[in-house]
Parts: structure tokens; sequence; C-alpha cells
């Protein structure tokens, strides 16, 4: 039996700062944000922009220099820091599992002390090892370095949600984790979230893995501040400035291949002859012509074998028996994406493109994808730095009339 | 005589001899250890605190063991006290040091998490950190025990007890029949019951180191 779970608590950041000694400029600088009941935040920033200091300031690992923190409307910027903490989870990188304890005593942690009897804690704990997809029988006496970087991860998790806390903070939980398993990862907390409604604020420098999480995601830029705080979708359509924009599109040459179709971009001609020309032209061909390779089509026109020089000698002259089968077509409307996918897993790195009945129409290889990508991302680019351009005037003219007014303020 | 005679003739006096030398190691052993990891968890935090715990058991140790305990004895007197306070005194540098470096070794991720699930300071001590550290400061206890087999034989000086009695009188009689044996003796004696105490350190290290962090 489950036991019914603490749904989340809302989470309100007051003009929170943190300043460190013998620095000027404070590292988190005077944020504030509403966080709801059972909602999943991301923090999103590059690295260094404060993001993990803030999320280390809602459980007070780092004490704020001014703000105030409510959870559930009440003020924990004043309370004891460790019963603070135990009612937030709190999952970090590293999974920072004890590696002197075995799995179910590092889950049994928190509830232990907060005093829940014995067999409520050994109860649990089978619980929470089930709840993220663990055997409890397999699992419970294992030691975290008897476990895959995935499994200390969700032990990890186990471990911050035992004492069923209200809050859940996550300081890049799946950073260190190959790409399948974090992947894997994010479907389960995905999950486990839809089952248990936390309030979950998660840091991560994954613009990805916000969008995947995030029920709204905070684009953090330096000291904190909050470029935009929003839904995904309204992110991602509707970027607040170019710093979002930059953001989001951090990996613009892969997410670009998903948005360019084959036809969109120029095919090589192959030189090609059919199985119906005599092989005498084939081997002149093969002679006469600059290339090691042609590609014979079959009698409707689709490619049906790439054909190399020696091919022919070897299979003495036998189209039949000469020569590699195509085995992979993309069409004209796959994304360039697929054609990637196509090439890279081609051995000799090209496929060859067709049209609606399947007939030949071209070849791409790597060289025609890297030149595609380069005119598109070049496109890209020109299109912002006009856009950065207008920007920058319509600072300096704004700047122009604040510094006016000052200068104005100051004679009067 | 020859050796295995002299042994035969006096093995109840050796073994009496050998039991107060182990008992003595061993009881300075669980003080020193009492004091250096105190004094390493005290320290470890602050740079200074932990070069200044290092350096003062460091300086102890270069004082030549027979000067130490020649001047505790105008202070303390004859006997136990001189040994108990020597040998406890020997013993820390080893175990400090290890002390301070097995809690700074300590991953810092490790410490953070501690905190963040809320634990209590002396929580984090007892159940994370010293654990954690155990094993350099186990080697430093070891380390430690190797010496004092060693400094022990020295108190027979100021008349403490244990097999040093055996060396003393062997040198202070050098020239006569047994003076050899006895020598010989008291210093195997020493070099026994420091494997045997060797082997109950790799014994204690099996029990006590859990099996997560044993290499």
């Amino acid at each position: 039996m489950r036991e019914s779970s603490v749904a989340g608590a809302t989470i309100e950041l007051e003009n929170l700062t943190k300043r460190y000694p013998g620095h000027p400029e404070p590292a988190v600088d005077n944020v504030s944000m509403e966080i709801r009941a059972g909602e999943t935040v991301i923090f999103v920033g590059p690295s260094g922009c404060g993001k993990s200091t803030t999320l280390k300031m809602i459980n007070r690992l780092i004490e704020p220099t001014g703000g105030r923190i409510r959870i559930d409307g009440e003020d924990v910027t004043r309370i004891d820091p460790v019963r603070l903490r135990r009612k937030i989870g709190y999952a970090i990188q590293s999974s920072g599992l004890f590696p002197h304890l075995t799995v179910a005593q590092n889950i049994a942690l928190v509830p232990r002390m907060t005093g829940w009897s014995k067999p409520r804690v050994r109860d649990r704990v089978e619980e929470m090892l089930d709840l993220v997809g663990l055997d409890p029988g397999d699992f419970h006496g294992r030691y975290p370095r008897q476990l895959s970087g995935g499994q200390q991860q969700r032990v990890g998790v186990a471990r911050a949600l035992a004492a069923d806390p209200p809050v859940l903070l996550m300081d890049e939980p799946f950073g260190a984790v190959d790409p399948i398993t974090r992947d894997h990862l994010q479907d389960e907390l995905i999950r486990l979230q839809r089952e248990l409604h936390k309030t979950i604020v998660f840091v991560t420098h994954d613009f990805d893995e916000a969008i995947k999480l995030g029920d709204r995601i905070a684009v953090l830029r330096e000291r904190s501040h909050i470029a935009q705080f929003d839904t995904p979708e309204a992110i991602l359509t509707n970027p607040a400035d170019d710093f979002v924009s930059g953001f989001v599109g951090a990996g613009a040459a892969l997410k670009r291949l998903n948005l360019t179709r084959v036809r969109d971009v120029e095919v090589r001609d192959y030189p090609t002859v059919t199985v119906d020309t005599p092989l005498q032209q084939i081997f002149g061909f093969l002679r006469g012509s600059g290339t090691n390779e042609i590609l014979l089509l079959d009698r409707r026109g689709r490619p049906y074998k790439w054909l190399r020089r020696g091919d022919l000698m070897r299979a003495r002259g036998s189209l039949a028996r000469a020569g590699t089968l195509v085995h992979d077509t993309v069409t004209r409307d796959a994304t360039l994406r697929d054609a990637l996918e196509a090439v890279l897993t081609d051995n000799a790195g090209r496929v060859a493109v067709t049209g609606r009945r399947g007939e030949y129409t071209g070849v791409v290889d790597m060289e025609t994808l890297i030149n595609s990508v380069h005119e598109l991302l070049e496109a890209d680019r020109l299109e912002a730095m006009e856009a950065q351009a207008e920007l920058v005037e319509a600072r300096a003219q704004q700047t122009h009339v604040e510094q006016e007014g000052h200068g104005g303020e100051e004679k009067a | 005589m020859n050796f295995w005679e002299y042994l035969g003739s006096r093995h109840q006096q050796l073994l009496a001899d050998a039991f107060q030398h182990a008992s003595a190691v061993f009881q300075c052993m669980v003080l020193a250890t009492l004091i250096g990891v105190l004094v390493g968890v005290v320290t470890y935090r602050t740079e200074w605190a932990g070069h200044l715990a290092t350096l003062t058991t460091s300086t102890i140790l270069t004082v030549p063991s027979l000067a130490l305990i020649g001047l505790l004895i105008p202070v303390v007197g004859l006997g136990v006290a001189p040994t108990v306070i020597a040998l406890t005194l020997y013993g820390l540098l080893p175990i400090v040091r290890n002390a301070i470096v097995g809690l700074r070794g300590v991953d810092p991720d490790l410490v953070d998490a501690a905190r963040g699930i809320g634990m209590s300071r002396p929580a984090r001590l007892l159940r994370v950190e010293l654990p954690l550290a155990w094993p350099p400061i186990l080697t430093g206890i070891r380390v430690a025990t190797q010496m004092l087999m060693g400094i022990a034989a020295v108190a027979a000086y100021a008349s403490g007890p244990g097999l040093g009695n055996e060396i003393f009188r062997g040198l202070a009689s050098l020239g006569s029949k047994n003076a050899l044996n006895q020598v010989l003796a008291g210093t195997l004696g020493i070099v026994i019951l420091a494997l045997l105490f060797d082997a109950g350190y790799v014994l204690l290290g099996r029990l006590t180191i859990p099996r997560g962090i044993r290499a």
C-alpha cells in the first residue's frame, strides 16, 4: 500500500540577494519569483549565472544576504536551517549517495532523522525503491559503488523523496550520466511528478532538458537576473530578448537539420547507368569519367547498385554479381537530420535521394550536408546581426534620452 | 646457555614483560587515538589550525624519546606516568595528520548532500565524515602503533613496564653470559608484538571499514 503523499507547496522568493565578501557585484541580485504548488520550474542559464546559488538559497545551503523566502506562506529565512532542509528534498549531480552506507541506509537517513518508527522506515525504503523503478529485494543491500550511474541517480531521488517533502530541489541531477540514461531518468521524473505533484525546482544548463521537464522555465542571465519566466512553448515561440533567443538557439545547427528538408538543399549529381546499358559502355564510362564509382539504376530508374571500378572485373563482367546493393535511400521530403543519419550509417558515407516514386534524383554525402548547414547558419547569423544592430541602435537612443534627462535634473 | 635455553628458563618473566609492553602500548594508543581524532576534528576545517596541530605534533616527535622521558621524570616521577605521557604524545602525530587529511579528503559534494538533506553538524561528523575518514585514520593508528612499540622499550629507563627492561638489563651487563640473550629476547619480543598488533589492525579494518568504501 502506498501512503498518500504530501503534494507540493508554494515557494516565493522575494528580492533574494547573495553577496560574497570581496566581490563588488552580488552573485545573485534581487531575484523575485513565485513558484506555484505542484509545479516543476526549471532554472536554466549559462554556467556561473547564479542558478545553482539561487537554488541553494531555497534550502539555505547558502545563506541569502538579503531578501525573503516563503514556503507555503511561511517565512523560512529565519527558521532553523536543519529543520527546514528536512522538509525539502535535495538531489545533486553526483547523486551524493554516501558510499559507506547501503542503498537502504541512504534512503532511510532522513525518515530516521525525523523520528519515524523502524517498521515505518523499512516499509518506506521498499516503497521508494519501487517508486524509482529499482527492485527492492535486489538493491536494498547494495552499496552505491555497485550501482550504475543511472541507478545511483534513482536512489538519490528516492532518498530526496523518502521523508515525503512537499518541495524537491534538484541541482543538475542528470548532468553526469550518459545521454540515453539521462533520457530515461527524465521520463521517470515526469512519471514520478505525475503521481506525486511535488513542487520541483530543477537547475540545468541544458535547454532541451528544460523544455522536456518544465511546466515553466526561468531563463537566467548573469547574477541570476530573470531574462524570461514562462512556459516552454512561450519561450520557444516568443523569446523575450536576444539573450533568451541565443540560449534557445544553442545547438542551432542540429535543430536546423530538423527544420530543413532534403528538397531545399542542393543534391549532388552522380554518374549513373541503367541495367540495360551494355557492359562495354559501362566499362568505358568508368574508365573515361574521373569517378571511381557509378550508380546503377534499375529499369524504373530506381537506385539499384553502387559500382566501383574494380567490381566488374572481379565479378567477371556479370552485372548481376558486381557491386553493392543500395540498401538505404532518403526521399526528397526527408529532413536533413534523417539524411545525416543515413549518411553516417552508410559505410561509404553517401546516400541516394529518391523522388516520389522511388526514382533517382541525386545523392547526398557529408560534403553536401556540411555545405548546406553552413549556408543555413550563415543566413541565420546575418539575420541575428541585423536584429542585434537594430537593438543596439534602439538602446543607444534610449541611453541618450536617459542621459539627457539626468543632465537636466542635475542642472535643476 | 644458548638463546633457546634462556627463553625456556625465563619464559614466564618474558611473557609478563611482553604482556605489560603490549598493554602499555595498547592503552596509550587508545588515548592517543581519542586525543588525535579530537584534535583532527577541531582543526581540520581551518587551514592554520590544521597546520598548527600537525606542526606541534611533529615537533614533539623530533624530541628524542630518551630525552623526553628523562625530562618527564622530575615532573611526574618514575614508573607508569612518564611512560604513558611520552607514548601518547609520540602516537599523536600520525593520527592527527591522517585524521586531518582524511576529514579534508571527504568529497565536498557529499558534505553538501549531507547538509542538504538536513543533517546537523554533529550528525554529519559522526555519520558521514568520520566513517569516510576512518580508513586513513586507521592507517595512522597502525603507523603510530609500530612507532610506539619501539619507543615503549625506552620507557624502561624510567622504570616503566615492558620488554625494554629486558633490553636495558642486557645492555647494562654487557659482557656477562646472558647479556646478549636478554637484549635479543627483548628486541625479538617487540618485533613479534608489533607483527601481532599489525595483524590485529588488519582484522579491525575488515570489521570496521564498511564494504562500500573498502579498497
